[in-house]
């Protein structure tokens, strides 16, 4: 099925713009492009090692997008098509399963180093379906447009991960009672000296809840290389800037973590909707944190034609920070009156919940919306919200067809 | 500014049933990613532009940002390169590239 969403063409060296290299652009003529439904939403479909086919936002360091169909052929969302986002170039590190160690230092009574075969043969393991989304998601979606990575909505995925709760991890070093946060670092780094190395920090109440989990298999295999082989930090149902990957470092900290990943970047603004008026800068702001809820149509793509009179079927998926999806409804008009969806098996409060719905249209275009209510009884806006970070779209999902 | 190898070597698991607890692992396989084919457009400045910028990153992530961006866009961009990041840009050629991109990336038709 083509998804309108990421036209695929033969790419003839339009994506490059005005390319100053002929050589670049022969190479990419030969390459198919997908086009994100946004000015410069142009983006070279490659293959990584251990990739499929996929949406390549950037080169160096590695940023790849899953093709949006993807989400509709599986509730779990498939290794090989998971996206892929780094911010710094020196990665993926090297990654000897053999010599990997975890080191637990800092505000612990026993500074440890754990093997991954010990990480994996003297834990007891824990494994759960979890939503790994990126905080800019969809923020080439944003108006007016912001700086930053330009996803449309493919840097999202829904695993089954397993490793061993952190909870076990940290007790065999003994937190201080001093401890406040827990900062954890990956093998990779940046290029430059002065870069400030990307580490993340959670509170210790949130990383001793048994639920964070240093994860080594995805989805029943080895992590990709590309995700974060061997370890990275799960922490479901939190946008994925904390689930750091090659995680080799774990640092707690008798004070909040003050780096530029913490304090300067991955900020929303401190109200309910993380949004102001666009245009505008917010008074303050807070890390970003749970993600919110998000629903999605995935069966038929935008500027689908369908049969009027005749049983359409719809399906997709709606997800939350971890409360699990109550209910999915679907519009046919616009969102002026919606009906119930049905859900599908439930795989967990932290993972995709499927739907599906089956409607019968008119002749005509029609203007198909789908919104989702989380167990804590949070749902979508009508209009997307904005800030300048092009952070948390949850917006209500349209797709327009035409029934003929 | 130093060219990144973009090759090097990786031990990866290559089958599913050598996972679970086991703790068997495969062979080193090689991590080969594909050829960066992303490139500046011409306009002024453009070398100071590539080699800086390109030092630490695939220039697509300019290529990329919207179109008709207003005017501190990429002087935006550029600080936030040298104060945020780190990147040890003299603030002439700091200038340049701020000039190189508005010139070459600010047009709505970009």
């Amino acid at each position: 099925m083509l998804d309108r969403r990421e036209l695929l063409r033969a790419g003839t060296g339009a994506a490059l713009g005005a390319a100053g290299s002929l050589a670049a652009a022969e190479a990419l003529a030969a390459d198919p492009v997908a086009t994100l439904p946004f000015a410069n939403g142009e983006r070279p479909i490659v293959r990584y090692p251990q990739k499929r086919p996929m949406l390549q936002l950037t080169a160096r360091p590695p940023q790849l997008e899953t093709p949006f169909k993807v989400f509709d052929e599986a509730t779990l969302t498939p290794n090989d098509a998971f996206f892929v986002r780094y911010h710094l170039a020196d990665t993926p590190p090297p990654a000897d399963p053999d010599t990997w160690h975890v080191d637990v230092a800092g505000e612990v009574e026993r500074p440890v180093s754990i093997a991954l075969n010990a990480l994996r043969t003297q834990f007891k393991p824990i494994e759960y379906v979890a939503v790994l989304q990126c905080s800019g998601n969809s923020r080439g979606f944003f108006e007016p447009r912001v700086g930053g990575g330009q996803a449309g909505n493919g840097m999202m995925g829904n695993a089954r991960w397993k490793g061993v709760p952190l909870k076990a991890v940290l007790e065999k070093a003994g937190v201080k009672a001093s401890a406040k946060q827990v900062q954890f670092d990956g093998a990779d780094g940046p290029v430059m000296q002065g870069t400030p190395d990307f580490a993340k920090a959670l509170d210790v109440s949130h990383v001793m809840d048994g639920e964070v989990m240093l994860a080594f298999e995805m989805n029943g295999k080895d992590l990709p290389l590309l995700n974060g082989f061997p370890v990275r930090l799960i922490v479901p149902g939190w946008y994925g800037t904390y689930w750091v990957k090659h995680v080799n470092q774990i640092t707690v900290l008798d004070h909040p973590l003050d780096n530029f990943w913490m304090k300067t970047a991955y900020r929303i603004p401190d109200n309910d909707c993380a949004c102001i008026a666009p245009g505008t800068a917010p008074t303050s702001t807070i890390p970003i944190n749970r993600l919110n809820t998000r629903s999605f149509i995935t069966n038929i793509a935008d500027g689908a034609k369908v049969k009027a009179h005749k049983r359409t079927h719809l399906r997709g998926m709606a997800f939350d920070g971890g409360s699990g999806i109550r209910s999915v409804e679907i519009s046919t008009d616009g969102g002026k009156s919606w009906k119930a969806a049905k859900l599908g098996p439930d795989l967990g409060k932290f993972a995709f919940r499927p739907w599906t719905a089956d409607v019968t249209l008119s002749h005509g275009a029609h203007a198909l919306k789908v919104r989702a209510v989380s167990n804590t009884g949070k749902g979508q806006p009508m209009e997307p919200t904005w800030n300048p970070s092009g952070y948390m779209r949850n917006v209500v999902e349209t797709v327009h067809v035409t029934a003929a | 500014m130093r060219a990144i190898a973009l090759s090097a070597l990786f031990a990866v698991a290559a089958a599913a049933m050598l996972s679970s607890s086991a703790g068997v692992r495969a062979a080193p396989v090689a991590y080969d990613p594909p050829p960066e084919t992303a490139v500046l457009k011409p306009g002024p400045n453009l070398e100071t532009a590539n080699n800086y910028c390109g030092a630490c990153h695939s220039v697509d992530y300019i290529l990329t940002q919207p179109p008709g961006v207003g005017g501190g866009f990429w002087q935006g961009e550029v600080t936030k390169m040298t104060k945020a990041y780190g990147a040890d840009i003299p603030a002439d050629d700091q200038k340049k590239i701020v000039e190189y991109l508005n010139a070459a990336y600010r047009k709505p038709s970009a």
